[in-house]
């Protein structure tokens, strides 16, 4: 397996804000890498990082062996531009010769039109087109080169099912044909329809960098939430992943701790807990946000993390 | 997984010049297909040549002082549309998503910039025609038909420091901003250079002065190619120094650039 590009402890600052801390990670031939993580996280700066649009406050990005910043490592490479990026006057026949005339390999435009489905609107100016549309050329735009790495920026966003299915098709399409593909969404569907590898990415950090499956397991779990004296045992009950303990007084001076409990399987978990007789009320279930998913994947011994209200 | 570094696939090549001439394809369909913006920049200088030259008939019916107007307004004519369409582009295109994309592509500065460099050419020439009409029908301006085409070759020469300034400015400031400098840019160049007044009637600290604003330089290398004579060292010199300077910024501002900032 070959490494077609790797990023090697990269900070990126905007001013007093940090976009990534600090992120390490190789991107592999051959692999659908999907990069989850909700919106200004990271995912967009990383790309901009690999298409060398931008430079690393510190640390060092490499594409294809050399400096993303430098036309001749972009050769392989395929991007997507945002949808509200082509410019209006332009055809759309006229935008794809465009893009394919950087590379040496290009996609003939009318079987490039054919298998994204916009064949009829090749004579038409972008800024007559719809949302969905666009995106799907603009998609279509990353492929126009038949590039060996692909990224691909919430390539749905705004798409009906049929169309997401489609490019969904489209892109596993390329995939088998040998090229690596990196995918973001803030959408968990769509990262489970493409990714063999999923990295979770939050506040410029990777929390997660694994197997879908193995994301996948952590990601669908559920928040127990309630108070009890006996919180320490509590925590330490089986199928408990993360808890968070928040002292709080009790009626009587006693002590009685309001509990957050990161659970795989809550019904499970419920039965564990009424088994074990220990004492508890205001129980509450819910199902756990991705944020709170992915913090649960950071740490590595459960039932260790402690938080008193200042 | 291995840390060896793939080499980039070298079957068939992408021809820079093809490159380059897509995209100064794309740059002028994006413009033609939206005439009203270049429309400024076509009648203002024939405007000023109407309006200022053709009623002072001091002027008009004077065979060199005419000549000379309507070289010094040619020149006003595509340095306005250089400044303006260039400057005024590029800082407006950085503000899109578009230019942004097209960096993401595998296509080196230097073909990027010289692609719109020539595409703001063309359209500056345009520009020039009604000021040559004008001239010609109205004023007793006068050229041979050989100087008339040297002269071309040499405004199209020494318009690249301007097309080159103008691309300068659109990458180091915003829109609104890149405005406000084209316009006091333009304007002491166009005053300074001696396209609006003659500088043989300048005082002589202004004559000093004026001799290294590019538009004199300009205006004195095409009057000297329309009238065959030799040019002076200083005109040489000067044209030459600004195109260097200004190449040189450009180029380091194209690196350093990463579309709009926002703090």
């Amino acid at each position: 397996m070959t490494t077609l590009a790797r990023l090697d402890s990269v900070t990126r600052r905007f001013g007093s804000t940090t976009a990534l801390d600090a992120v390490s990670l190789e991107i592999r031939s051959g692999e659908i890498l999907g990069l989850l993580g909700p919106n200004g996280a990271g995912k967009s700066t990383m790309l901009t990082l690999l298409q060398g649009r931008r430079r690393p406050t510190s640390g060092t990005v490499e594409l294809f062996g050399g400096d993303p910043s430098l036309a001749r490592f972009r050769s392989e490479l395929g991007s997507t531009p945002q949808e509200t990026a082509l410019p209006d006057t332009l055809r759309v026949s006229e935008v794809i010769d465009l893009v394919a005339a950087h590379f040496p390999d290009r996609v003939p435009t009318a079987q490039l039109a054919e298998e994204f489905g916009f064949a009829d609107l090749l004579r038409r100016q972008c800024g007559a087109l719809s949302g969905g549309q666009k995106r799907r050329i603009a998609v279509a735009l990353a492929f126009a080169g038949r590039p060996r790495l692909v990224l691909l920026d919430e390539p749905t966003t705004g798409l009906d099912v049929d169309a997401r299915h489609g490019l969904w098709a489209a892109i596993r399409r390329h995939r088998a044909d040998g090229a690596t593909v990196v995918v973001t969404s803030h959408y968990l569907e769509e990262i489970e329809a493409l990714a063999e590898r999923v990295v979770v990415i939050d506040r410029g950090r990777v929390l997660a960098d694994d197997t879908l499956d193995a994301v996948r397991a952590r990601v669908e779990s559920s928040i127990v939430s309630l108070r009890s004296p006996s919180a320490e045992r509590i925590a330490e009950l089986a199928g408990v992943v993360r808890a968070e303990r928040l002292e709080e007084g009790g009626p009587e001076g006693g002590r009685v701790d309001r509990l957050d409990l990161t659970v795989g399987d809550s019904d499970e978990f419920v039965r564990t807990l009424v088994g074990s007789g220990l004492p508890f009320e205001r129980l509450a279930v819910r199902g756990a946000s991705l944020e709170e998913a992915f913090l649960a994947l950071t740490l590595s011994d459960p039932a260790t993390s402690e938080r008193t209200p200042a | 997984m291995t840390t060896v570094a793939s080499e980039p696939r070298t079957t068939g090549r992408v021809s820079m010049l093809h490159l380059y001439g897509m995209h100064v394809r794309a740059l002028l369909l994006e413009t033609l297909r939206v005439p009203i913006a270049i429309i400024g920049s076509m009648v203002f200088p024939a405007m000023s040549l109407l309006f200022f030259v053709v009623p002072n008939r001091a002027v008009a019916d004077d065979p060199e002082l005419a000549t000379q107007a309507v070289i010094s307004l040619s020149v006003f004519a595509v340095m306005v549309s250089a400044l303006f369409n260039l400057g005024l582009t590029i800082a407006e295109n950085r503000e899109k998503p578009w230019d942004p994309y097209l960096r993401s592509l595998p296509l080196p500065p230097a073909v990027r910039i010289s692609a719109q460099l020539t595409a703001t050419s063309a359209l500056s020439f345009a520009s020039m025609i009604p000021v040559l009409l004008v001239g010609a029908l109205a004023t007793a301006a006068t050229a041979s038909m050989s100087g008339l085409l040297l002269g071309l070759v040499v405004l199209a020469v020494t318009s690249i420091p301007f097309l080159l300034l103008g691309a300068a400015i659109g990458y180091a400031f915003p829109s609104k901003a890149a405005i406000a400098v084209i316009q006091v840019g333009m304007f002491g160049f166009a005053f300074a250079g001696g396209l609006f007044f003659p500088p043989q009637f300048f005082p002589d600290w202004l004559e000093a002065l004026s001799r290294a604003i590019p538009a004199r330089h300009a205006r004195e290398l095409v009057i000297s190619a329309v009238d065959g004579t030799a040019p002076d060292l200083w005109m040489l010199a000067g044209a030459l120094a600004w195109t260097l300077a200004a190449a040189a910024l450009v180029l380091w501002l194209y690196r350093r650039d990463e579309g709009r900032r926002y703090r």
